[in-house]
């Protein structure tokens, strides 16, 4: 069985972001790291095929400057091999130009499975894993909470508000896992040093066969038009308990109109 | 998640700029430590102790150990689950050889590696930390069957290991103890005796637990010439390896202590059913030699303690002065409360801690880079210069950086005023924390008294001669670099009065012991502060071909370490060559009872 996991290489949440004011976009000059979110896919694809007893973990990934950091954590997780995707036309490539290049790169793969996560952490349009799914004419599942193989077919437990959906579709599928649902393994020392040696694919848009107009500044369908810095944090209220805080933080979350 | 994160910059520019981790790589049995992947190692480590250890420190010391009616212990929440991970994650045998599971790195990385453990939890790392001790000992003494035996699972820490010294009446001085060993018919021996204050002497986090017990064969001659080296598990080891009878040992009873609540420390009673099931570990008698060979590392070990509790304290005072606000700093606008950060004496405090941590730092990473070429240096040459270095440092690492990692830890509480005596903010745990370091594996008083009485003599006073005279080149490469002459101005005023000292301590250990032991305390800080000195002198002439801000802050901490507290080594040798008279008046009258 082989499953691919699309993983995102982000600027390191812990340091402040920066925007550049001239493009609009995150500045992504600094090292870049495992997006959190694909950690998830991550240890579920490797649990499947554990499970399946046979196959491998393939990771693809878009970023720039032939940024391999995160793919590195990934791999060190346990992931056979990668496709890192970089190219200078690629900047300012919106949702579906994303889509483009990782479906491209996907269908070289013919997994049995795709992953990837149901938003990214710093992007988080929540877009791209449905439209890789329909570029490559597959199945699309949404918000897994958990993934069993089973033949030919995926068995997927769906969240929902109330609770879950179970949900069946035959392989090849893809399938967008929600953060949390399994625990990430921290990659072991070992594990650290065998990554070094695991092949990563390194291609641009001429070795996908995509042409550069259609992804980056040139084919993305959306214009960031202004940026504006977020509003400070206000200080927040402190209640103080005379007996009666239960009641005031009720009648709180009761205005919040979360209750 | 806590909101600690592991120094990795300056953990990989002490690494590579204070000591030479790219040279150690060239060395055979190195090769793979290449930057590259050390960079990856250290960056991995720092996310997994950040995000799995570092979360357990504080219900550690609230909640702590708990001793169970059945002699089993219950270690503090989440320590279990965190010991497991740590376990999984192989971080614990990094620089043990690839023959017994580890990593085959040089002891610079896993001293990086045991910095990041202390810092996240000190209580737990101290588990860890006494394996360590262990393995050296089985490694180094063990025959090969106990070797096959034990060494896989300790290095990867599916069982941990103990060290059993102490004794109610016999502490500093390990030659007092009297637990017994008989031989039986096998072979195998049987322990007898109560040894207290063991660490991690039972625990609940793993399989099996390997003590390491000295005792006293019969007939041996009295004191350190008749102690023998036992190892004696918990659960006896079938010949397949698995688990077998429960030996004859329990913890009676666990210590309530200032600090390390989450770090069990027991009295374990050895043979009150018949003898406990020992196997001589070396020969008989060789005991206390056995010890030595590990005591570098473990005295090592708890320096890095020091380093450890003063960088989670620091940082943790940094975000409060980042937060607190109060008063008005000069050129605040008119009617504004500033954070305290922006007061000149709270960033006093601040980089007091941040300059003498990397001073810390530097020392412990050169005591281990020492011991690196001590084992893996390229001719004998180098293999005895490593040694030398090696034993010159370890007290001074083991001495002055946990004497300052509870004055840093103090400043910690200083810098949050009110909030830092109370124990809310947790800035008083990293103080109680780090009070237990100059007392556990030979007390900073008897580190002193190693330098003075012991490592100043080796080679009649070369050695440390060899290591003023690097300092010396230190002052010398200083020359003619603006920006640090205060440092260089400091240095050489220090090496001078720590030149006077030496000379000193040097005539009268022969005539006069009790004038050498007066002074040695304070001949042990003068060293180490000058040495400290020296090391952020040599990071800031480094730090020069790195960029402007690395080589501006490298600077700042050199000159800043310098005024403050490099220049007050002068002001010790009066009391390194008082000598003994005043001591032992005053213990006539002044001090009796
Ligand atoms: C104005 C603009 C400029 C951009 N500039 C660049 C640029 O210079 N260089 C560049 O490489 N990208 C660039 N991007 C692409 C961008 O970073 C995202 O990849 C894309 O917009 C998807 O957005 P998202 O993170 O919200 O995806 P989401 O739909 O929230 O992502 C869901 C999941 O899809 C997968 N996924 C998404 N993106 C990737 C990826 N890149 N690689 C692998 N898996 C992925 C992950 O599993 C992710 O968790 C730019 C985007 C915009 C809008
Ligand atoms: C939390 C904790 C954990 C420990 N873990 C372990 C462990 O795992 N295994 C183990 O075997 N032991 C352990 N110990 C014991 C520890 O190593 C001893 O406490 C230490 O060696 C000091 O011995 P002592 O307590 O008997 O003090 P003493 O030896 O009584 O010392 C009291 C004071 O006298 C000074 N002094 C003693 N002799 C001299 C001398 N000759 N010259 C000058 N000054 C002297 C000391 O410096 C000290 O200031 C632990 C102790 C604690 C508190």
């Amino acid at each position: 069985m082989k499953v691919v996991v699309c993983v995102k290489q982000i600027p390191d949440p812990a340091d402040p972001g920066a925007l550049d004011p001239e493009s609009k976009t995150l500045v992504r000059d600094a090292k870049l790291i495992l997006d959190e979110s694909d950690s998830y896919g991550v240890e579920m694809a490797l649990q499947l095929v554990d499970a399946a007893g046979e196959g491998e973990v393939h990771l693809v990934s878009m970023a720039p400057n032939n940024e391999t950091a995160g793919l590195r954590t990934a791999l060190a997780m346990g992931a056979a091999s990668a496709t890192l995707i970089s190219d200078e036309a690629l900047k300012g490539s919106d949702a579906l130009g994303t889509a483009k290049v990782l479906a491209a790169a996907i269908a070289r793969q013919e997994p049995d499975l795709v992953l990837a996560a149901t938003e990214s952490s710093d992007g988080y349009t929540g877009t791209v894993p449905e439209q890789v799914a329909a570029l490559m004419d597959l199945p699309s599942v949404t918000f897994a909470k958990s993934v069993a193989v089973d033949g030919g077919a995926a068995k997927v437990q769906r969240q929902t508000e109330a609770g879950y959906d179970e949900v069946e579709c035959p392989l090849p599928a893809l399938v967008s896992v929600t953060a949390g649902v399994v625990e990430p393994r921290y990659p072991s020392f070992k594990g650290i040093m065998a990554a070094k040696s695991k092949p990563v694919d390194e291609l641009d848009l001429g070795g996908l066969g995509i042409d550069a107009g259609s992804v980056g500044w040139a084919g993305a369908g959306q214009e960031i038009v202004s940026i504006a810095d977020a509003p400070a944090r206000e200080a927040g209220e402190v209640i103080e308990d005379e007996g009666d805080a239960y009641e005031r933080i009720v009648s709180f979350l009761d205005d919040l109109k979360v209750l | 998640m806590s909101d600690f994160r592991s120094p990795i910059e300056d953990i990989t520019f002490t690494l590579r700029h204070v000591a030479d981790l790219d040279a150690l790589a060239k060395l055979e049995g190195y090769e793979h430590a290449d930057p590259d992947l050390i960079d990856g190692l250290v960056a991995e480590a720092g996310r997994f102790f950040d995000e799995v250890v570092a979360p357990t420190n504080r219900d550690g010391d609230t909640v702590g150990t708990k001793l169970n009616e059945d002699g089993s212990i219950t270690t503090a929440p989440g320590f279990a689950a965190a010991y497991g991970k740590l376990v999984e994650s192989g971080w614990n045998g990094i620089g043990f050889p690839e023959a017994y599971g580890g990593g085959g790195f040089p002891q610079l990385l896993s001293t990086a590696v045991e910095e990041m453990t202390t810092t996240a939890n000190m209580a737990l790392a101290l588990g860890p930390l006494l394996s360590r001790g262990a393995i050296e000992a089985i490694m180094h003494h063990g025959d090969e069957s106990q070797k096959e035996i034990y060494l896989q699972k300790l290095v990867s820490g599916e069982w941990t290991g103990t060290m059993n010294l102490t004794e109610p009446h016999a502490g500093s001085d390990v030659g007092a103890l009297t637990s017994k060993a008989e031989p039986a018919d096998d072979g195998t021996w049987r322990i007898f005796g109560q040894k207290i204050f063991i660490t991690w002497g039972e625990h609940d986090v793993a399989d099996n637990i390997v003590h390491l017990v000295l005792a006293r064969t019969p007939g041996s001659p009295p004191g350190t010439k008749g102690i023998s080296l036992f190892i004696v598990p918990k659960f006896l080891v079938n010949d397949d390896g698995t688990l077998g009878e429960r030996n004859d040992l329990t913890c009676v009873s666990i210590e309530h202590k200032l600090g390390i609540h989450g770090s069990p420390t027991c009295v374990m009673q050895y043979g009150d059913n018949g003898g406990a099931v020992g196997y001589l570990l070396g020969e008989e008698h060789q005991g206390m030699r056995c010890m030595f060979t590990m005591m570098n590392n473990a005295r090592l070990g708890v320096g890095v303690e020091g380093v450890g509790i003063a960088e989670r304290a620091y940082q943790q005072a940094l975000g409060y002065a980042h937060e607190r606000t109060q008063g008005r700093a000069i050129g605040a606008a008119p009617g504004t409360e500033s954070p305290i950060i922006d007061h000149p004496d709270v960033q006093r405090m601040l980089l007091d801690m941040k300059s003498t941590i990397a001073a810390m730092r530097g020392l412990t990473y050169r005591n281990a880079e020492a011991l690196d070429h001590a084992h893996h240096g390229a001719d004998d040459n180098a293999r005895t210069k490593g040694d030398e270095r090696a034993a010159l440092l370890t007290p001074l690492s083991k001495s002055w950086c946990t004497d300052m990692g509870v004055e840093l830890a103090s400043i910690g509480v200083q810098i949050h005023g009110g909030m830092g005596f109370v124990e809310e903010t947790g800035a008083a745990q990293h103080f109680r924390d780090a009070r237990i370091a100059p007392i556990y594996e030979g007390t900073n008083g008897i580190q002193a008294i190693d330098l003075a009485g012991r490592k100043l003599g080796m080679r009649q006073g070369g050695v440390v001669r060899d290591h003023l005279a690097e300092i010396g080149a230190t002052i010398a490469s200083l020359e003619g670099v603006e920006e640090l002459e205060s440092v260089r101005e400091q240095l050489l005023l220090a090496l001078d009065a720590l030149r006077a000292a030496t000379e000193y301590l040097l005539e009268v250990s022969g005539s006069n012991p009790s004038d050498m032991l007066a002074g040695a305390m304070a001949y042990l800080n003068m060293m180490a502060i000058t040495t400290g000195g020296q090391i952020l002198a040599d990071a800031a002439l480094s730090a020069r071909s790195l960029g402007a801000e690395e080589a501006e802050d490298r600077a700042v901490m050199a000159r800043f370490f310098a005024a403050n507290r490099l220049a007050g080594v002068p002001g010790l040798l009066p009391a390194v060559i008082a000598g003994a008279g005043d001591l032992s008046a005053a213990r006539g009258r002044l001090l009796s009872t």
